[in-house]
Formats: C-alpha cells, structure tokens, sequence
C-alpha cells in the first residue's frame, strides 16, 4: 500500500523529470535531489546533515544487517522496492531479538529513471519505516548509465538494539522445539512471478511484504523462550529449515498436511511447476521455541492481522545433524532438500 | 485444486496399498514409462506403501533427459549467435552438452529466455520482428500439438523470424526397445497417461500382445499411480496381457484427433538417437518438407554441430531400468542437480534427480 | 514437462488457435482450445504447454473412487 507520490510537499521545483548522471556528480544537482525528494519523502532536518548519523546506543549489544534489493518488477502487488527495502532489513534485525533503531539507504540509480517514481519508492519506504518506528538517518547516491543499471537498486543498512538477557540464534535450537510459522507461504514470489509471467487471478495474489519485528516482540515480551526466529525470504520456509539445521546440528521434520497455503498460490505454484515451500515470503517469520510454549506463542501471534495465519509445522530432532523432512500427505516421509540454482530470480 | 487433491489423499492411497498386498504372491517388476510419474512416486514415498514383492523401475519417459548431447549443443551454438532469441523450458537451461549449458552461454550475454508454452515463443516472435526467435522444441507426443500449432500459425501468419529446434521422441518405440532387450527385466508397464491423452492407446496392443506384456495407461497423482499398479499387478497375477486405461476420465482409446491431425500436418516419422542409449528406428519426429523453413537447424546451418556423451555418466542405463540412481558411482558426488554430468539429474523429471531431492536417505517407515 | 494441470473454461475465442480463458482456481489464464473443438464454457481441460489437451470426463473421475468405495467395501472396513 504505497502514499500517493503526487501528494509529497516539495519545497522547489525540479529541473528534469527524470534522473540524470549529474544528480549522482555530488554537485548542485545531486544537491537538488536529496532535498527536492530525498529529504522531504524522509522528514529529515537538512541543517543536521553530515556524512554520518549518529544515534543514542546506550551500553547494550547492538544488532547490524545489511541487505540489497534488486526486485524486478519494482511493482508489484502488495507492495514495491522501497517497502522491501525498509521490511527486509527490519525484519533481519528483529530476528536476532533486536528492536530497531535506524536505517541507512544507498541507492543505485540508472539515468532516465523516472523522478516522480523515485520520489513514490522514497515515499513508500518513509511509510514502511513509520509503521516500523524506525529512521531512515543516512543514505548515499550514486547513478550510472543508461542501459547500466535496469532502474534503481536500494541497499539497507540496518542496527538495532538487543536487549540484556535475550538470546535469539541457530545455536539456541534443540531437539523437542516446536517449528511454527506466522501465516501462509509462497505469497510474495507468486505476486512476483504473477507480474512477470503473465497470470492473471480474479482476485490479485498480494505480496506478504510487510514488518514481523512487533510479531518478534511479542513472544520475547510475554517471556517466551523464543531459541530461534528467521524470516524466510528467498528459498522459501524449506531454505530457512535447512540453514537453521545445519547451523544447530539437528533434524528437523515438518507434515505437509499442516503447511499453510492459500489456495490461489497453491494453483499457481502447480502451473508454474514450483513448490511453495521454497517460494519466497517478505513478511513471514519461523520461530523455533519448547514444545511446551508453541500454543501460547499461536495466541500471542495470533492476535495481530500479521500473525493470524500462524501454525504449528513441524518439530525439530535428534539427528542426522542437517536433514529436513516432510511427511507428505499420505503419511510416508521425504527430504526437503536445499534447492539447486536459481528457482525465480530478481525476487527481492 | 479439484480433480488434483481428491487423488492425493491419504485413505484413498492406503486402500489401494492395501488392494495390492492382497494381491500379489510373488515378485513382480513394474516400469513407469512417463518422467512425471517417476517424480510423483519418488515424492510420495509411493513405493514405500507398496509391499515389498512389487519393485518399480524407471523408465525413459523424460525428453529432456533423453535429447542427445549433440542437440544440446547445436542448441548452444544457435543461442549464441547475436540476434536470435532462444526459448526454452525451464529444466533445459543446466541440461549439460558435450562442455557446457544453456545457462552458460546466456550468463555470457546470449538472450535466452525460458516460456511455458511455445505459443509464448510465437508470441514473442510477433512483438520483436527485429529478433531470430527460436523455440526448443523437446518432447514427446504431449508437446507434440502445441509445437504443431505454433509451427503451422508462423506459417499462416508468414512469420519470417520464427524456428524451432526440434528433439521430438515417441514412446511405443522406446518400449518396443526395452521389451526386446536381452537384459529387460519389466513384467509390466504403466504407460505416460498424456502421451496417450493426445495419441490413443491402439498403439500398445500389439506390444502387449507380441511381449505378453500388461501395459496400464496411467495418471500421475499418487492414488492413480496406485491404482495403476493395482491394475498391472492383477493381470499379472491372472496371467493377462492386455493393455487396460487407469486414466479414463482424460484418455480415449482413439486419443484426440484434432491433436494427431496438427501433428500429422507438421510432423513425420523419423530415426532419432536417444541420449544414452543410442539409435532407435522411427522413434522421433521431424518436420515435414513443406514445413522445413521452420526447422532451426537447417536455418542456423548447425547440423553436423556436436559432441560426444560424458563417458561417467550412467543415465542410459537409468533411462532403460537397469540401473537405480544411487547404486551409480557419480551419484551425489561427481554428479548433482549443481554440477550434472548428464540430464537426468537436471531435468525435473528425471530419475536422478527426483532421487537427489527427495531420498538420499534410507526410507524412513511410514506411519 | 508432461504434466498437464486441470481448468475450468471461462469463454472461448474462435479463431486459428481458438483461444480461451481457463480457470485453475483462482487463477486465470489464457490457452489454446484448438485441440478441443467441441469443448464449450463450464466444461473442464486438461493444460499442458499452454493448449488443452482433452477434456475431462468428470463420471470417469468419480468412477475411480467408486472402485476404492467397493474394494473396502469387499473387506467389510477400511484398513
């Protein structure tokens, strides 16, 4: 759901209409840039700029991501590059336990990207950071030739702040955990590729892009003994679950009947020849914690919109350190692989 | 998904699991022909519900798997020539030649593209005149329609900029090969429900009846495999040879007439060499003469282009049933889906690689 | 490759390669109806590469479960 790029206040005309090599040169041009729609798409005072923010961290442990966004189209339902951008790296943040404080934005802009699409992913990444609670303090531009760059990449770099006693990490996990996920999966890959290949749905499959960090807070709140949590992004839920047993040395076994898939991205996972459990979320969360405390965490998870599809999906063992099965629906047991190349590229 | 879940439930698959343990009384070997139905039953742990006198061996049903190395690589050669725009499927692009693939040679800069239909390809030799538009057209007689309906609109509509590579294989043949083999171990088979969708199944009594041989058209979901079995086994256990439809709600004895036309009007019979396992007499098909300006070998001038098979790979002997994935030395370790040393291990539906991705553990029991 | 998915036809466009919409679920998209002439709106096809290949005959459909119906029922219960 993006603001309506026609609606920003903009203190001064701008001399073009699309981006120009010189609005990356560092002079007059560039200048015009970040305060005709950088600045005033982010709320940002341009009297306290420097080459660096600097934030209140307190004496704690400080969380750190970054990550690139390269998504193709940048729009698409549910969602666009910018909203991405500010989610992905939140997300990442949150699921180390951390709260989130700030975000750095670099942007890779080609020349003739349209201006008045930038200042729409300028603006829909400053409504992605407000319902986040977080700043987006510093950024850089670069630009570069025509037919060098396919429009305009974002990098987020992302610190937060983890409080005293939480320890959220793959070296947490232990046999007997409970593996539940927070909604449906496959949605924003299908968006995607609904875009991309063509497809067309009598009701529009929307991206899941959006924020879990407060779905994340709710379960360390309430005191839960959260071992692990892990956005799946590209790979899907079966990428997630094999990192996450190969980094904690342990099997994990999820039922097939107790995924939860909507049927319209189930539909277009069996035409496109894809399994939605390796199709990318943007706005889901596997969390890892006792047996004894998944259905408190389903209540706690459930009462927000984010969280209402949440389900318990698997269990996590033993051994062999590493291997990921499913129990397909008719009770006989597979691997679920880490999968090999490039399932859908250009996804986030 | 209806006419999709309903043939993937559990009860249904365990009475038919059932059904068969009761039937059978000694060891049977059974061959699905069709790469999709190789794929179902490995993802379904289908052949851990079947008692342990039924063994099921995989059959040369994938066309990706089974298109000759030197095809591969006359494809290669055409992809990378400035201005052509090459179309393929999806599991072609990491299908290796004789050195690299196609996602080699596009990561090079070459435009390849991957399409679900080769109407797309069609479609897009309409909107980009400018470009030598070019389908890989590899399959058996299920794609065989759509790739005849493409070639004969280009022709109506006088599209100068399109051609297809064509590596089309036919099934009955490939059977006839197998059953003829000195080393054939197939009591029954279950042939590819699709192939038989377009082209009838009359072309199989005379196998079942020359071999004494029950041949089951199939389906491809779990609990129509099962049932197929089911079927197969029964004649067997009564002494039957007959060729029976599992698969009825889709597949009449005639098949589609409309289908056959478009591929008799495009395509003929000819000699064709399957990957791995070598010639086989009239198991492909070729475009006619009237239709030869479509043929993107003869306009590329790539046709003596190619080079030899890996000699470590072992798929033909998959392909044939003689051999099971991991009893292959290169299995998950000289060969994987990242670094195949032939198709089946690429292709979506070849035995290799279902083995790859689903059981490269021993069977865990069933609950 | 040789899968073929099930839809529901939504209209046809008589022409060359006489094209129509097909629903498989919720999702629509548009195929080569030129192998299925007789085939009319509400009637169900088989999708493969992008052209329908037959269409489905839904007696034969139920008639698969109908046959497990009498086996278990051969057995006096279900196993």
């Amino acid at each position: 759901m993006s603001p309506d790029p026609t609606a920003l206040a903009c203190p001064r005309p701008l001399r073009h209409d699309t981006v120009q090599l010189a609005h990356g040169g560092g002079g007059r041009l560039m200048k015009e840039l970040i305060e005709g729609v950088f600045l005033p798409s982010l709320g940002t005072d341009p009297a306290g700029l420097h080459d660096s923010a600097v934030l209140e961290a307190g004496s704690g442990r400080l969380a750190f991501t970054t990550d690139g966004f390269v998504v193709h189209p940048r729009r698409f339902p549910g969602g666009d590059l910018g909203e991405l951008a500010v989610y992905g790296t939140v997300n990442d943040l949150a699921m180390a336990g951390a709260r989130p404080l700030a975000l750095a934005a670099a942007f890779i802009l080609e020349e003739g990207l349209p201006l008045e699409e930038l200042a729409g992913l300028v603006a829909s990444m400053k409504a992605a950071a407000d319902r986040c609670g977080v700043r987006i303090v510093t950024g850089d531009t670069k630009v570069v030739d025509r037919g060098k760059g396919d429009g305009a990449f974002i990098t987020t770099t992302g610190v937060g702040l983890v409080p005293a006693g939480v320890e959220v990490h793959p070296r947490r996990v232990r046999p007997g955990d409970a593996v539940l996920v927070t909604g449906d999966l496959g949605r924003h890959g299908i968006a995607v590729m609904s875009v991309r290949e063509g497809l067309a749905f009598e009701t529009p499959i929307a991206s899941d892009c959006g924020p879990v960090h407060h779905l994340a807070a709710a379960l360390l709140e309430a005191g839960l003994d959260v071992h692990c949590l892990r956005d799946p992004t590209r790979g899907g839920l079966a990428s997630v679950l094999n990192e996450i047993a190969a980094a904690a040395g342990v099997a994990i076994e999820v039922r097939e009947d107790a995924m939860p898939v909507d049927e319209a991205v189930a539909t277009a996972c069996e035409i496109l020849g894809l399994d939605p459990l390796y199709v990318a979320c943007e706005g889901r969360m596997v969390a890892f914690l006792p047996e004894a405390q998944a259905e408190q965490a389903l209540a706690l998870l459930r009462v927000h919109p984010e969280g209402a599809g949440a389900a318990i999906v698997g269990r996590v063992l033993e051994g062999p350190a590493g291997r990921v099965t499913l129990r397909t629906t008719l009770g006989t047991a597979r691997l679920l692989d880490l999968l090999s190349g490039e399932q859908l590229p250009r996804i986030c | 998904m209806r006419f999709v879940d309903e043939y993937r439930d559990g009860a249904a698959a365990r009475t038919l699991a059932e059904a068969i343990r009761r039937k059978v009384t000694r060891p049977w070997t059974l061959m699905e022909v069709c790469g999709g139905q190789t794929h179902s039953i490995v993802r379904y742990g289908l052949d851990e519900l079947l008692p342990p006198e039924v063994s099921l061996l995989h059959g040369p049903g994938c066309p990706v798997c089974v298109t000759p190395v030197a095809i591969i690589d006359q494809a290669l050669a055409i992809a990378a020539r400035p201005g052509v725009t090459f179309c393929s499927f999806g599991d072609m692009l990491r299908v290796p030649g004789s050195a690299e693939d196609l996602f080699a040679v596009k990561s090079r800069g070459a435009d390849v593209r991957v399409v679900y239909s080769p109407l797309d390809a069609l479609a897009l030799a309409r909107e980009l005149p400018d470009r030598e538009v070019v389908f890989f057209a590899v399959g058996f007689e299920t794609t065989a329609p759509a790739n005849a309906l493409a070639v004969a609109q280009a022709r109506r509509e006088g599209l100068a900029n399109f051609s297809i590579l064509v590596s089309h294989v036919r099934v009955p043949p490939a059977l006839e090969a197998i059953l003829a083999s000195p080393q054939r171990r197939v009591d029954g088979f279950l042939a590819a429900g699709h192939v038989c969708a377009v082209m009838g199944t009359e072309e199989y009594g005379p196998l079942a009846a020359k071999h004494h041989v029950p041949i089951v058209v199939t389906a491809f979901e779990p609990v129509d495999l099962l049932q197929g079995i089911l079927l197969c086994v029964s004649q067997l256990e009564e002494g039957r040879a007959e060729v029976e439809n599992q698969y009825a709600r889709l597949v009449q004895a005639g098949g589609n007439r409309p289908a056959q036309a478009l591929i008799g009007e495009v395509f003929q019979g000819v000699d064709r060499t399957w990957r791995g396992i070598g010639p086989i007499p009239g198991s492909g098909l070729g475009l006619r003469p009237a239709y030869a300006a479509f043929d993107a070998a003869r306009r590329f001038g790539v046709e003596g282009v190619g080079g030899p098979e890996s000699a470590a790979c072992q798929s033909g002997q998959v392909l044939q049933g003689l051999l099971k994935p991991m009893d292959c030395p290169a299995f998950g370790k000289a060969c994987t889906p990242d670094h195949p040393l032939g198709a089946t291990m690429v292709s979506s539906e070849g035995a290799c690689a279902a083995y790859f991705r689903y059981r490269r553990f021993a069977p865990v029991e069933a609950l | 490759m040789c899968l073929g998915v099930p839809g529901r036809i939504l209209d046809v466009q008589e022409g060359p390669l006489r094209l129509g919409r097909v629903a498989f679920g919720p999702t629509v998209k548009e195929v080569s109806l030129a192998c299925v002439p007789e085939a009319v709106p509400g009637e169900w096809v088989v999708v493969h590469a992008g052209l329908a290949l037959e269409r489905l005959d839904e007696a034969e459909a139920r008639r698969v479960f109908e046959s497990l119906a009498e086996l278990e029922a051969g057995w006096g219960e279900r196993p």
